[in-house]
């Protein structure tokens, strides 16, 4: 298997999920914050956000740092950016299709010279 | 439109008719689609999608064999069909991914639209995700739809 297919995998799986989203967009709101910081604006308990932010944290959406007694997490933006070509690629993918499907009906309408 | 849905569309110059049987007849599916379609284009219908090694869906070692089902066939205007399923396992939302096209007459042809979604119901499970990695290597490329945008506002925000 393609390693960096499954790397995207786990990357679309890791954005796919609303609450992890939500999550998210909660730190990029906040620049950096702590697993409770980030709970406490968010209807999941810090367990939840806790789990979240490891898968988050394990294909490098976020990275976590220590600031005394607590770690802070952030975004990693280019790895957003990752995220956005793998699906701009499946975008692209449909879009290949598409366009076959439209090469192929025009050239059957032409061949039976029918007017539209 | 769910997360994991992909949304894209084209304006064909042809009638919906010619468009109709691009998309539902097997000799044209394996045209634009998979190397091979086994499959008739009626609601019920249930077939294979087939990628050669070489073929449409890149270097494989063996064939890439995709169970297929129709749900919906209204002639000229709607065609759905789910698709990744396990071989022999009836198709619902729990476990394939849903495709519909939808063909909408306009002046100079038709405009064809696709939507496919629930794409987490193949990919999101351990057993699930590798059988749809296994028999559909570049079967993750369809995944999409509102993450894209979604991921590239957050960028933009991240950057601001």
């Amino acid at each position: 298997m393609d390693t960096a297919v499954a790397e995207d995998d786990a990357l679309w799986v890791a954005v796919a999920d609303p609450t992890r989203r939500r999550v998210l967009d909660a730190l990029l709101e906040q620049g950096e914050a702590s697993t409770t910081a980030l709970a406490e604006g968010l209807p999941v308990t810090r367990q939840a956000v806790a789990k979240h932010l490891v898968v988050l944290n394990r294909v490098g959406l976020v990275a976590g740092r220590r600031r005394g007694r607590e770690v802070r997490y952030a975004v990693r933006p280019e790895r957003l950016d990752d995220a956005a070509e793998a699906m701009a690629r499946v975008a692209a993918q449909w879009d290949r299709r598409l366009a076959r499907i439209k090469r192929l009906a025009e050239s059957v309408q032409a061949e039976a010279g029918i007017d539209l | 439109m769910a997360a994991d849905s992909v949304e894209r569309e084209i304006l064909i110059e042809a009638s919906p008719e010619v468009v109709w049987g691009v998309i539902t007849e097997p000799e044209q599916i394996s045209r634009w689609f998979s190397d091979e379609a086994d499959i008739e284009g009626h609601a019920g219908a249930d077939g294979t999608l087939t990628w050669r090694p070489g073929g449409r869906g890149g270097d494989k070692e063996s064939d890439a064999v995709v169970p297929i089902r129709v749900v919906e066939a209204e002639p000229f205007r709607r065609f759905s069909f789910r698709w990744n399923h396990p071989q022999g396992a009836e198709p619902d939302e729990s476990n394939s991914a849903l495709v519909e096209f939808s063909l909408i007459e306009e002046a100079g042809g038709t405009r064809l639209r696709v939507l496919e979604s629930g794409i987490d119901a193949v990919t999101h499970d351990e057993a699930g995700k590798a059988r749809y990695l296994e028999e559909h290597e570049h079967g993750w490329e369809k995944h999409l739809g509102e993450l894209l945008d979604y991921a590239a506002s957050k960028r933009r925000g991240a950057t601001r």
